[in-house]
């Protein structure tokens, strides 16, 4: 028994079918809770009053964007080395839900921004490295979507999501030395000091669990669809070499 | 032909030979064809590198390649400039590292689908893939020849254009000096952008979407440069990053364009 078995489409689909009603029930219930306690039951920022809300967004926002290109890497790896088309139909999947986590933490950042900094948007490293990140999305499901033979589309855009991974790493660097911001240091990592506080850690907790699990409900949804579009692409080549 | 350069260690194989000298021959001025000594790869290596080097130069000088194309397109950028944010002075030399900076790569840019698809039309292509020469170092000469065709005339020319942006004086060595470094990476770079969109008929306009995005690194650290020397600053910090980075994608992206010729060559 090994993790590859999943490799097979049929059973990947039989195995992952049956646990998605239970992916999305989890998904909403995490969601629904964690806004709720966020929005409602917890004080307002002592600067920032209740804007600070936002954070229920846009973090989870901000690092399901970075993880998604972090999978479909994972995901292009598997592919060019195994083979498994499961793989590369899961990293054409998650593209366009990292396109949109991507524009959700840019537009609650803009939201946010615009009272606290009193601009839309300024030409700060995280905010820039996170246009860039859109742009690369933009291209590898352009990519994607250019290419005719699916293989041949599997395959380059593997290899586009491994050389822009680099480049994605290198602006971000680039993009600090380039520019100092505004936007504030990390606050969540588990070896920091200072910390943002328990009050608005645990909802936040909550709603980053919520966004991963509907990411991953989302991701195998998108997947099925994908594999029934090529198994159906299959049968109508096979029909109509038959009648020919 | 995704393996053919596994039996080109101590010597080609037969096969491999023959395709060569038909690729040599349509190559290579005649003197040069036959002069190689048989047993020695490493000599039909360089051989070939040169042979491709030259004919990718001779078809864009001579056969409308747009070898000027890149300098004028530059010149128009540089020359529009001043007509959208005003002739003030101030206002140029100001924004001229960044200005010079982009232009230079949008020109580079525009050259970049011509580094196969001519190759790709006419079925040159799939004979240099099963040539000597690892797909490798096919790609490199490409790159080669692309820098050789845009980004050594921008780097030449941008001085000159630096005076119609009023750039200060002192930044003008160190425009060339950045421009001299980073446009090999813009040209390797691109080469991938083309080797990933060669099969495609209307690849131009995904090219430049799935290239830009890979400039940024070389943009920010080629306008710091520039704009520090601008300003009497010390430079070498974004020069010495400029340069790693040229150096990075030389070594590395060959490996990855080759990767995506032997995938759309299939």
């Amino acid at each position: 028994m090994s993790i590859w078995e999943y490799a097979n489409p049929k059973k990947f689909i039989a195995t992952t079918g049956p646990a998605l009603p239970w992916l999305f029930g989890a998904a909403g219930l995490c969601l629904s809770v964690g806004l709720i306690w966020g929005f409602f039951f917890t004080p307002d920022d002592f600067r920032q009053g209740s804007t600070v809300k936002i954070i229920y967004l846009h973090v989870p926002s901000a690092f399901m964007a970075i993880n998604i290109w972090i999978m479909m890497l994972v995901t292009s790896l598997i592919w060019l080395i195994r083979r498994h088309h499961v793989s590369a139909l899961a990293a054409r999947a998650a593209a366009p839900i990292g396109i949109v986590m991507t524009m959700i933490a840019l537009w609650t950042g803009a939201i946010w921004g615009e009272p606290m900094w009193g601009t839309w948007w300024v030409w700060d490293p995280r905010l820039t490295s996170f246009l860039i990140l859109f742009l690369f999305y933009l291209g590898y499901v352009a990519l994607w979507e250019a290419i005719e033979d699916p293989d041949t589309a599997a395959d380059l855009t593997s290899v586009l999501c491994i050389v822009g991974s680099v480049f994605a790493l290198l602006s971000r660097y680039a993009v600090l030395f380039w520019n100092q911001g505004l936007h504030q240091g990390a606050s969540l990592s588990l070896d920091a000091e200072e910390n943002v506080h328990d009050v608005f850690w645990y909802p936040l907790l909550v709603c980053l669990a919520g966004f991963v699990l509907l990411f991953v409900a989302l991701v195998l949804l998108r997947t099925h669809t994908e594999i029934r579009l090529r198994r159906m692409r299959a049968l109508e080549i096979r029909a109509a070499r038959a009648r020919a | 032909m995704r393996r053919f350069c596994e039996g080109g260690g101590a010597e080609p194989p037969a096969a491999n030979r023959r395709r060569a000298a038909r690729l040599d021959g349509t190559l290579l001025p005649a003197s040069h064809g036959c002069a190689v000594a048989p047993g020695s790869s490493k000599t039909v290596r360089g051989h070939f590198v040169r042979a491709l080097l030259l004919r990718d130069l001779r078809l864009a000088v001579r056969a409308g390649g747009g070898f000027g194309l890149a300098l004028a397109f530059f010149l128009i950028v540089v020359v529009l400039v001043p007509f959208g944010v005003g002739a003030e002075t101030s206002i140029l030399s100001r924004i001229a590292p960044g200005i010079l900076w982009v232009a230079a790569l949008l020109a580079a840019l525009l050259s970049l689908d011509r580094i196969f698809a001519l190759d790709w039309e006419d079925g040159a292509l799939p004979l240099l893939a099963t040539s000597p020469l690892p797909l490798e170092g096919v790609a490199l000469a490409k790159a080669l020849a692309h820098w050789i065709t845009t980004g050594l005339p921008l780097t030449l020319a941008a001085p000159v254009l630096g005076i119609l942006l009023s750039l200060a004086p002192t930044a003008t060595s160190w425009l060339l000096a950045s421009l001299a470094l980073g446009t090999p990476a813009l040209s390797v770079i691109g080469t991938f952008g083309a080797a990933l969109t060669v099969g495609l008929r209307r690849g131009s306009l995904l090219l430049s979407l799935l290239v830009l995005p890979l400039y940024v690194p070389t943009l920010i650290f080629g306008a710091e440069v520039v704009r520090r020397g601008a300003e009497g600053l010390d430079p070498t910090t974004p020069i010495l990053l400029l340069a790693g980075i040229t150096l990075g994608c030389l070594a590395l992206l060959p490996f990855a364009a080759a990767a995506a010729l032997r995938i759309n060559l299939r």
